[in-house]
């Protein structure tokens, strides 16, 4: 694996040149084009600030923030993961012809969704600003949770694309799983209601290590104090996930092309 | 040629491929056949015990009938895929034409796939563009390089395929049936072209149904019969034994 991944300046063209048609082709022939990175994030948070805003009673001005900042990180979790659980079968007519190291394809779906999630991070920027919430020294803080995130991103995405080589339905039990990862991630309620009820919910929530990375990011924009178990327990997971994802991805990669 | 550095050697391939009766790709009918002990799993080998060796300068044609292992056997060299059994060893720049355009993106523009594709050869960006001119007049599609290439025919594909590979000066170049892409006029350049690069010292292993072509090209051959080895030598011996083995079927 580590001469692989020297391999990955010889290929790091290649891992620029797939992200860059990721992005090309995600918008080509909207109208709109890349705008919809920052569109999309902006006009969902409007629809769920609405919908739970009225809903659950949060009338805080700065919601609005909190949801957006919740969604962006998740939806750069669901797409990048779901991408990567496809990324050896899409791209088989060239795993098939070409020698290219492979976990270049899961690599190139994590940097594309990624890119698009900073293309998105003036939304955020902008819209804190407007509600005052004003970005202070603890903002710094925000890069250790997107690093676990990243981190975590490309464990799970390297799992997930080996284990889709094999067995086609993870496509639908993955998509059940983020549905069920989205609401165990305190993206549009405050977790602190569940925790009052206390029971198997809280459980749940502080088991999903995206709810930890989200809360410490969170934490971070809001200049609240960080929960520093929350960022210890999401740092392991996400170490844990990239090895797992790493040494399973090796394994298995010279039978991929046997199953294609 | 004895004692001419080699190339590429290839050392005890075997190849192997489970055929499974019905492809089995989700859980469910997993555990269902398992359970009923319905797993048939057909161990088929595409190579055994196949060596040979490629020395600098030489042209070796591969000879066989279809589904001999001609195209494993590229794929085996080529690195797409890793062997059951042995090693390849490489020494210098392989070029592998297998099937051509295999990295193509349908919605990218033919200018943009000559950067991917020269991306998935481990080009670099600068090599690229400093020979894309060459690989678009080559190409002959100067008109539609700007159209996505779900536009092009088969054969406009292919011809932009073997522009951007046979820009790098290989040591290795591996020709698997692509010398007979496009028409007449762009088979002959293209064939020009590979001879070239073979005057510039590339060394060539040649996959070609067609003996007249084989006869033209290689300086040695090789024969596969059924994954296996069967014969080696100088390429005029091989090419009568092969049309022995075929039973003199007249060629084209």
């Amino acid at each position: 694996m580590i001469d692989q991944f020297k391999n990955l300046k010889r290929y790091s063209f290649l891992l620029q040149e797939l992200v860059k048609k990721g992005i090309k082709l995600k918008y080509r022939r909207s109208y709109l084009g890349i705008l919809w990175s920052m569109l999309e994030p902006l006009l969902y948070m409007i629809v769920l600030t609405i919908v739970f805003g009225t809903l659950l009673g949060h009338d805080e001005k700065s919601y609005p923030v909190y949801i957006l900042s919740g969604r962006l990180l998740y939806s750069f979790f669901n797409g990048a993961t779901k991408s990567c659980l496809t990324s050896i079968r899409k791209n088989a007519g060239m795993i098939k012809k070409v020698y290219v190291p492979k976990y270049i394809y899961p690599m190139s779906c994590v940097l594309i969704d990624f890119a698009i999630f900073l293309l998105s991070l003036p939304v955020l920027f902008v819209v804190s600003l407007v509600l005052g919430v004003y970005p202070s020294v603890s903002t710094l803080f925000c890069i250790i949770p997107l690093l676990n995130l990243l981190m975590l991103t490309y464990g799970v995405g390297m799992i997930l694309a080996t284990v889709g080589v094999f067995f086609r339905d993870m496509e639908y039990i993955w998509s059940v799983a983020t549905t069920l990862i989205m609401y165990l991630s305190a993206i549009f309620y405050k977790p602190e209601r569940i925790f009052k009820h206390g029971g198997m919910a809280v459980y749940m929530l502080k088991v999903n290590p995206l709810f930890d990375i989200i809360d410490n990011f969170r934490s971070g924009i809001f200049g609240e104090s960080i929960n520093w178990h929350y960022t210890l327990y999401s740092t392991v997971f996400a170490v844990v996930s990239l090895i797992i994802g790493l040494f399973v991805f090796k394994k298995r990669q010279d039978d991929f092309i046997l199953h294609l | 040629m004895a004692g001419s550095k080699v190339v590429l050697e290839a050392e005890g391939i075997g190849m192997r491929f489970n055929l499974s009766m019905e492809k089995v790709d989700n859980l469910k009918e997993y555990f269902i056949k398992s359970l009923k002990k319905e797993m048939r799993f057909n161990e088929f080998w595409a190579l055994k015990d196949v060596s040979f060796k490629l020395c600098r300068g030489d042209r070796i044609g591969v000879l066989g009938t279809n589904g001999a292992g001609k195209s494993t056997l590229m794929k085996v060299c080529a690195g797409v895929f890793k062997p059951t059994e042995g090693t390849v060893t490489k020494h210098g720049r392989l070029v592998p034409l297998l099937e051509l355009g295999a990295g193509f993106d349908k919605q990218y523009t033919g200018a943009e796939n000559i950067f991917l594709y020269g991306a998935m050869l481990g080009l670099d960006k600068k090599f690229i563009a400093s020979k894309f001119d060459e690989i678009v007049e080559f190409s002959e599609l100067k008109k539609f390089i700007d159209v996505p290439l779900k536009n092009y025919s088969s054969g406009m594909r292919s011809r932009l395929g073997f522009s951007i590979a046979t820009t790098v000066k290989p040591d290795i170049l591996i020709l698997d049936e692509v010398l007979s892409v496009g028409d007449a006029k762009f088979k002959k350049k293209s064939e020009k072209k590979v001879l070239s690069m073979m005057d510039d010292g590339a060394s060539v292993l040649f996959v070609s149904h067609s003996m007249k072509q084989v006869k033209r090209i290689c300086n040695k051959a090789i024969i596969l019969e059924q994954g296996r080895l069967v014969a080696a030598g100088d390429v005029e011996p091989m090419l009568e034994k092969y049309d022995e083995m075929l039973g003199g079927v007249d060629d084209e």
